[in-house]
């Protein structure tokens, strides 16, 4: 099951995610941002780190990259992909999840570990997550606080859009609204979150809880696949 | 063709977190300014079209803010002639 972790330039987690990966079982490959070829990925990672220098605004300059265009097709067709961090700031920008990530209200970069609570454990990105089990991942962002208007919100709740939520007793690193940390979109293919599953991915790094979401990710993709 | 220069004025959208307008806020005193207040930090972007008028440049422009210059979630902006570049 080849799963492919796109590299932008600026891109700093996509070693980690490749290896993170290769722990999960899948078989990863690196995609350049210049070439719209996905390279029969089944599921593309948007990794972490400063695309195009985070110029403009976080994520905006990667959404118009050509191998964005393969990846907004390949969502469009109903394959994964999941945003981590940076990788969510893209597709936020890109409209594939909803959402708007601003500056973190402490007005600094924040780089911590944080609980989160898993709202829902029926999606491709968490289903080997057992039901109640609360994750410990890292986060490193200065832009993950999440907006939408308060309707769009409730929207958003409404549809079981929110799957990640910040927790105690660390709680919410970034003034996010209603404590959120990774969103879904409307179909449940497209996938974001700002903590790192794949820095927290072995026992080594402090946690191996980010495993469990890149396990997650490998096993709906063969199962995808399958179908 | 002709070229066209347009400024385009992009500010937080209002209730929006502007923390670079916050920071240079909170910097004030330090200059004995306490009478300035609300104060906002925005991006404005400078740019030339070659078009075969006016209208059809500004529409570029129009296309470019929206998906590019700024983000209609919480972000407004304005497109402008450029009369006069700041440097």
């Amino acid at each position: 099951m080849r799963v492919g972790v796109v590299v932008f330039p600026g891109s700093n987690c996509d070693r980690d995610a490749l290896h993170a990966v290769e722990l999960a079982g899948g078989e990863p490959v690196a995609l350049w941002h210049e070439e719209p070829d996905l390279h029969g990925a089944q599921v593309v990672i948007l990794p972490g780190g400063f695309a195009y220098g985070d110029y403009l605004r976080a994520g905006v300059l990667a959404r118009f990259s050509p191998v964005m265009s393969a990846v907004r097709d390949h969502a469009a067709r109903g394959g994964l992909v999941l945003g981590i961090c940076n990788g969510f700031q893209v597709l936020a920008e890109a409209g594939l999840v909803p959402g708007a990530l601003l500056r973190n209200a402490s007005l600094r970069f924040e780089h911590r570990w944080v609980r989160l609570t898993v709202e829902r454990t029926d999606t491709p990105f968490t289903r080997a997550v057992p039901p109640g089990m609360t994750l410990r991942l890292p986060v490193a962002h200065g832009e993950g606080n999440f907006f939408l208007p308060e309707d769009q919100l409730d929207a958003l709740e409404a549809r079981r859009g929110v799957v990640f939520r910040y927790a105690a007793p660390e709680g919410n690193p970034n003034g996010s609204a209603r404590d959120i940390a990774g969103v879904i979109d409307a179909r449940g293919t497209v996938c974001g979150l700002m903590p790192h599953p794949e820095r927290a991915a072995e026992p080594l790094l402090g946690s191996a809880d980010g495993l469990l979401l890149m396990r997650s990710l490998v096993g709906s993709g063969l199962a995808s696949a399958a179908a | 063709m002709t070229t066209f220069r347009f400024v385009v004025a992009v500010m937080p959208r209002a209730g929006i977190l502007d923390p670079q307008g916050r920071a240079v806020e909170g910097s004030l005193p330090h200059l004995q300014a306490t009478e300035v207040h609300d104060v906002r930090v925005g991006r404005r972007i400078e740019l030339a079209v070659d078009a075969a008028d006016g209208g059809s440049a500004r529409s570029i422009v129009d296309r470019l803010a929206a998906e590019l210059f700024a983000n209609p979630l919480i972000e407004a902006w304005r497109v402008e002639p450029l009369e006069e570049p700041v440097a």
